[in-house]
């Protein structure tokens, strides 16, 4: 069978299957995701359209190739005809395309004009690409001020075989995107390190992200729901283990979460002029180790070599506490060390380096307090 | 140079060097094509060795086999390797042997050229291959090369910039060659009108890789300097744009698409009249839809974009360039189809080849249609989509070419008819494993598996076994390629006449089978 009948024939077959079972749009292994925004629905229409129009167009041409393939044998005692070149048919055969593909242009104009129309939006949200996850920050409207980083929740042991995998296998963050349902939301990406591209197939948006650059989209969630995706762009060797998901929420969810939100950044905020002991500092920092390190430098801290270096037995981790603050701060340009200054709190990063300067042979003893890491900022 | 006075041209005159140094040596046009010819076969041998591991990791869910930065090194190396090594030094291949036979010339314009064009492949290759036992291994930044990931590469990333310029060179040397030799080595009588359509479609090949490849080497250079010498033109913080490499690859890389698909038009055209025992349709339209889909092949190159982010203009004038192609395109498969149309056809292997060729590459056809439309793109761009799209147009497009050209000249190279059975065996199980392969990726794509991941969510895992188990099927029956090449060349198998298939044409026809090492030297004379 072609290929457009066999994607009709199996999308038909479906969609009847889902009728019955009383479903509205279920997921097709076959098709588009189900579209949840205006744009995505319009996206999935112009590719019904378009699989027709090629389903019709791939009759007509390969039925008269195959009648010519079964008919028009030697075999079957045909003799060779001698015509060639007609003008007619040469010129139909230009013309006919031209208009068939202004039916196409049309529609899709309307969608890419609709789609790059990214103004008055009601929340607007910064994602920006991290090797290998995303950061958000919310830039206006309800919400802002808001920011956080988005992690594969994924544990590593599913990934490797060792425990069963769960049913978002690969597509689980630890803190999704919430947004409220009906709202316009404008979304602002860019990145870090290289490109990568945010990615939601129900929402019809992928935006590359692109270092030093801005660039938008826009989308306006129909239903509640948990929607899914993936960063869509080579990022080097995490790329696989970076997803998006969004929650889209009702209007008053969507105002609790932003309360318990603005509580939690406060708390993490008093946690920065705290001081803590070794051991409190070397538990949190495992934690936070695991989430943002482990990727690279590994959790027995022998890294991957060249590319990414042990950690245990490193001149800068054994060496003065100012020095390695200083990378983890600002990375280091042209590698894949990213500059954890603008991911995490100084909690956070004093806890990971104290946790570094204390685990496998390293052993300084010395606690790095979140007083340092502001005092580095400050300088 | 011996080539102008025919006396001297007998071997008794000057022995040729025998064993290894005749390779080397050699500025003989058959002894280059074959060397081409067999280089690539290797190379797509190793990107297809490539090609399964990565199929292997694929098969489940997880990580199995191989370790995530290693297989973005394999998909990055299958995709150069593959393009650079395999697809292109094909067709030069096809055109070092097959040019200076059908226009009726001696040799290539430039025989020393022609040698070192083809032993720049070797080290080249070698560079390419020996980056994966570099600190760091190969390049991981995909064949893309997207600065700035590639930026952040190892020495492998150096070693492959060198490769790139090694064979950018080559293929520049080869293009000069071929362009030469058709526009003044043609015999008396063969006009540009006259001339076979395999030898056209080269000439319009030649001329884009002349005006593409020098832009590849820039861009590859600006890396190089980007990662070694404290340039920025890729990276913001220095006044530069990542972008800008994406504008600059893929204004070579869209051309390149047509480099590696129009020689393929060329021997499809070659074959299909040839088993239909009829004239091709529309030569002349033909040509003109070469030299369009060339043309147009200049201005459509940021659809490969469409979410980088462009405005609202860009997006509509390249897709609006890009839908236009299907034009010429689609004049090519009409003039096929008509050309069969109440021929006398017969299938004998380079016949089911071609017509494979235009059943499945119409596929890759469609698809890259649905592509064109931006807003699809935007969902499909990076995804498995793409990847069955661009694999129909060059697996089931260039690749089958070249097996439909190869086993319709394989006669004329070594004098014996290749063997129907493996052909017909080597055609079949290749089709039906290619298309249990690539067929799920859509299905894939569509529904939302990014490309380039080591592992997928669990929704994707049948689809994704499908094509494992397809694609080492596809690997595997191209082993019948290698017992049908070997048992030609060592002579087992029917003798072939000087014109072993009754509707072919051309002057390659009427020099006897094998084609002696030197052929028309004095030049023929054309009706």
């Amino acid at each position: 069978m072609s290929l457009a009948a066999r994607i009709a024939g199996s999308t038909l077959f479906f969609a009847l299957t889902f009728a019955t079972a009383g479903t509205a749009i279920a997921q097709s292994r076959y098709n588009l995701q189900p579209p949840a925004t205006g744009v995505a629905s319009q996206i999935y229409d112009l590719h019904t359209l378009m699989l027709i129009i090629c389903l019709v167009i791939f009759i007509g041409v390969f039925g008269v190739m195959f009648w010519a393939v079964f008919r028009h044998r030697k075999s079957r005692g045909a003799v060779a005809a001698n015509f060639h070149e007609n003008t007619t048919v040469e010129i139909a055969w230009t013309v006919v395309p031209v208009l068939i593909l202004l039916g196409m242009a049309w529609p899709a104009t309307q969608t890419v004009i609709e789609m790059k129309d990214t103004a008055d939006p009601d929340i607007t949200i910064k994602a920006t690409g991290y090797q290998w996850k995303w950061g958000y920050d919310y830039l206006q409207g309800e919400g802002e001020g808001i920011r956080f980083v988005s992690n594969l929740s994924t544990p590593r042991a599913q990934i490797e075989g060792g425990a069963p995998k769960n049913e978002a296998y690969l597509l689980e963050v630890d803190n999704p995107l919430v947004v409220p349902v009906g709202r316009k939301v404008r979304i602002l990406t860019t990145a870090a390190d290289v490109i990568h591209s945010w990615w939601v197939p129900a929402f019809g948006v992928k935006q590359d992200a692109i270092p030093g650059f801005i660039r938008d989209a826009w989308f306006r969630a129909d239903a509640e729901g948990i929607y899914r995706g993936n960063c869509a762009e080579l990022c080097g060797r995490d790329h696989g283990f970076m997803p998006v998901e969004v929650h889209v929420v009702s209007a008053a969810a969507y105002t609790a979460w932003v309360a318990e939100r603005q509580a939690a950044s406060a708390a993490s905020a008093a946690d920065d002029t705290r001081e803590f002991t070794l051991a409190e500092l070397v538990e949190r920092g495992a934690q936070v180790y695991a989430t943002n390190c482990a990727a690279c430098h590994q959790p027995n801290g022998q890294g991957l070599p060249p590319a990414f270096p042990a950690l245990d037995g490193s001149p800068v981790v054994r060496g003065e506490a100012a020095g390695q603050i200083a990378v983890v701060l600002n990375g280091r340009p042209g590698t894949a060390m990213a500059a954890f200054g603008q991911l995490l709190s100084d909690a956070d990063i004093a806890a990971a380096i104290t946790f570094t300067r204390n685990t496998w042979s390293n052993s300084s003893g010395e606690a790095v307090q979140p007083a340092a890491i502001a005092a580095a900022r400050g300088g | 140079m011996s080539a102008v006075i025919p006396d001297h041209l007998h071997d008794h005159h000057h022995p040729a060097p025998g064993g290894l140094m005749r390779w080397i040596t050699t500025t003989n046009h058959k002894d280059i094509g074959t060397m081409y010819l067999v280089f690539s076969f290797i190379m797509f041998l190793s990107g297809g060795v490539m090609a399964l591991t990565i199929r292997a990791e694929l098969f489940q869910p997880g990580l199995q086999v191989v370790q995530p930065e290693f297989f973005n090194q394999l998909t990055t190396m299958h995709g150069l390797v593959m393009v650079f090594g395999a697809i292109m030094p094909a067709f030069v291949g096809f055109a070092n042997w097959q040019i200076p036979l059908m226009i009726g010339a001696s040799d290539m314009a430039f025989a020393r050229m022609n040698n070192w064009s083809f032993w720049l492949l070797p080290p080249a290759a070698m560079l390419l291959i020996g980056s994966f036992f570099v600190p760091g291994g190969a390049t991981a930044a995909g064949w893309t090369l997207y600065a700035p990931l590639s930026v952040q590469m190892g020495m492998g990333m150096d070693l492959a910039i060198f490769a790139v310029h090694i064979m950018g060179i080559s293929s520049i040397m080869g293009a000069i060659n071929i362009v030469v030799t058709i526009l003044n080595m043609r015999a008396p009588g063969m006009t540009m009108m006259k001339m076979p359509l395999f030898c056209w479609t080269w000439l319009i090949t030649a001329y884009l890789l002349i005006a593409v490849m020098p832009v590849l080497a820039g861009a590859v250079t600006m890396i190089l300097t980007d990662r070694h010498f404290g340039t920025s033109f890729f990276n913001a913080a220095g006044g530069g744009d990542p972008v800008m490499f994406q504008h600059i690859f893929w204004f070579f890389g869209h051309p390149e698409v047509y480099i590696m698909i129009l020689p393929a038009f060329g021997i499809v055209s070659q074959i299909i009249p040839a088993f239909a025992r009829k004239p091709l349709f529309g030569y002349a339209s033909m040509v003109y839809a070469t030299a369009s889909i060339a043309i147009l092949s200049f201005v459509v190159w940021a659809h490969h974009m469409f979410t980088t982010g462009m405005p609202v203009a860009g997006q509509l004038f390249f897709m609006y360039a890009t839908m236009l192609i299907a034009v010429p395109t689609g004049v090519k498969v009409f003039n096929w189809v008509a050309t069969m149309w109440r021929g006398a056809l017969s299938f004998e292997p380079p016949m089911l080849w071609a017509t494979g060729f235009i059943f499945v590459f119409t596929m890759g056809g469609f698809t890259g249609l649905i592509c064109a439309i931006a807003p699809i793109d935007i969902q499909v761009q990076d995804t498995y989509y793409v990847v069955a799209h661009f694999h129909y147009v060059l697996v089931a497009g260039s690749l089958f070419a070249l097996f439909a050209g190869a086993y319709y000249w394989l006669p004329k190279w070594t004098g014996v008819m290749p063997s129907e059975t493996l052909g017909r065996l080597h055609f079949w199980c290749s089709i039906v494993f290619f298309n249990i392969t690539f067929f799920p990726m859509h299905f894939l794509g569509l529904a939302g598996m990014p490309r380039r991941i080591p592992d997928y969510a669990l929704q994707f895992a049948d689809f994704n076994a499908m094509a494992s188990v397809g694609a080492f099927g596809f690997g595997l029956s191209q082993l019948i390629f290698i017992a049908v090449a070997v048992r030609c060349a060592r002579g087992i198998g029917q003798r072939a006449t000087a014109r072993p298939w009754d509707g072919a044409e051309g002057l390659e026809w009427t020099v006897p089978s094998p084609a002696p090492h030197h052929t028309f030297e004095t030049a023929p004379v054309l009706r």
